[in-house]
């Protein structure tokens, strides 16, 4: 697996126009698939509107520690792309006014960026019901520094979500990289020793699985109870709910999928499951994603192909919720990734 | 264009035996969609003997779905093996036990 991102290793992939190019052209031109808007159009829910803003996802950078096989941001110690102190604050003034409950943060590793720890206290000040960080794992495990992460999230009753694609280490390190399993059942097992995810305790932990390859998450419940049971058996880990999230076409998974010849057969996989009654549920009516450079997105996959709001508010310093609520979602085909089946969110199904 | 009697896109038209008899393919298709459904066997134990059946009916385009349903449901690659395996050893044994047939006949018609 290379230990860089696309982006660094200069592919064509890399670049979002060429990934919407890639989405746009082939089986979907040639008519062999329905266009995703043809799917909205045929139960008449185009354009695709948000509803009322819920959940502020920031996407406070794109370095991260690992560099998994399947990540959609292609995010990874090269990346350099970061939020700045003033965005950061900028983010803090409109949740104060944004009313939304749920405030998401994502990366890349989140705990990388220099302002993380300011951002979380002066955040917690102003109080959302659900304070989300998407930990993933080994950053607890990587330098000293990061040791007290742990009794730091207890603090401030932080929500925390982590990737797990499976209980054996062979599927973790194929799509996470080596050593990885082992550093994350000691991550969780340090979560698990300061309370988090234990029955009765109010910390929160929960874990996301991607499918480590060209399939679909199966049925999330069933797929809880065999986590739970495998690592609790084996490690004596204890977690609360576990996130099935399907990976969607874009970015590295998109590399894989074309690299290993699946691409056509996922995207027939996913166009097969499509799901109306998931769209009513989309993520992204509920949730505004924010990138590093402050930029406004429907949702974080929608910001790693540089598809901006559409609306005349497209920056946090010019949020303004009522305005934004006018815009249509942008959509394209990776939309399919959360339509199928069950559907799949930041927090797992959606029906 | 080579000429192969399986082509794997045939899997995704498995549906389309339907459109020369309704009645008896969505009949089919709605017993099929029952058997898997969980019951007093989990969704997860059909799955492994859908996957040993397919090898030993030798149908690639089973084979094919029941190692993607496999996948899907977080089955290991180990358990999916031990499944061929119990498939195979059936197989093999229902041949073998005819040994026994053999040597009745061989017993017989010797002096």
């Amino acid at each position: 697996m290379p230990k860089i991102s696309l982006k660094r290793q200069n592919k064509e992939l890399a670049k979002p126009k060429k990934q919407l190019e890639v989405l746009a052209n082939g089986i979907f031109k040639n008519g062999a698939l329905s266009t995703f808007k043809s799917k909205l159009e045929a139960t008449n829910q185009f354009p695709l509107k948000p509803s009322a803003l819920e959940i502020l996802q920031i996407n406070v950078g794109y370095m991260c520690n690992q560099v998994c096989a399947h990540c959609h941001v292609d995010a990874g110690p090269d990346r350099k792309e970061i939020m700045t102190k003033d965005t950061l604050q900028q983010c803090l003034e409109v949740l104060k006014s944004s009313g939304a409950h749920t405030l998401d943060l994502t990366g890349g590793a989140p705990e990388m960026n220099p302002h993380f720890k300011w951002f979380v206290e002066e955040a917690s000040k102003i109080g959302v019901q659900d304070f989300i960080v998407r930990s993933n794992l080994t950053i607890l495990m990587a330098h000293k520094k990061y040791d007290d992460l742990p009794s730091f999230f207890k603090k401030y009753n932080i929500h925390v979500v982590s990737s797990m694609p499976h209980w054996t280490q062979g599927k973790t390190d194929q799509q996470r990289g080596k050593g990885v399993f082992n550093r994350s059942i000691e991550a969780l097992k340090k979560l698990n020793r300061v309370g988090y995810g234990l029955p009765h305790s109010k910390l929160k932990l929960d874990l996301v699985y991607n499918p480590s390859g060209a399939f679909l998450p199966g049925d999330q419940k069933s797929m809880e109870l065999d986590f739970k049971k495998a690592l609790y058996e084996d490690f004596g880990i204890q977690f609360n709910h576990l996130f099935a999230i399907t990976n969607l076409p874009i970015s590295r998974f998109l590399d894989y999928l074309i690299a290993s010849e699946n691409y056509e057969d996922y995207m027939y996989s996913l166009v097969e499951a499509y799901n109306p009654k998931a769209v009513e549920n989309v993520m992204c009516k509920n949730t505004l994603s924010i990138g590093w450079d402050g930029y406004l997105y429907d949702c974080d996959f929608n910001q790693m192909l540089g598809l901006k709001v559409k609306n005349r508010i497209t920056h946090i310093r010019d949020f303004n919720a009522h305005k934004l609520r006018e815009r249509n979602i942008q959509i394209s085909q990776h939309c399919y990734g959360c339509t199928a089946g069950a559907g799949s969110s930041c927090q797992g199904t959606v029906v | 264009m080579s000429k192969t009697y399986y082509d794997p896109d045939d899997l995704k038209k498995f549906g389309n035996i339907s459109e020369w008899n309704q009645e008896l393919g969505e009949k089919f298709f709605d017993y099929y969609g029952k058997v898997f459904e969980e019951g007093a066997l989990s969704a997860r134990e059909k799955s492994l003997i859908a996957l040993a059946v397919s090898h030993v009916v030798k149908c690639p385009y089973c084979i094919d779905a029941y190692t993607k349903d496999g996948l899907q449901r977080g089955i290991t690659k180990q358990e999916m093996m031990e499944a061929v395996h119990a498939g195979a050893a059936i197989e093999s044994g229902a041949t073998l036990v005819h040994g026994v047939q053999m040597m009745n006949k061989y017993n017989k018609l010797s002096m």
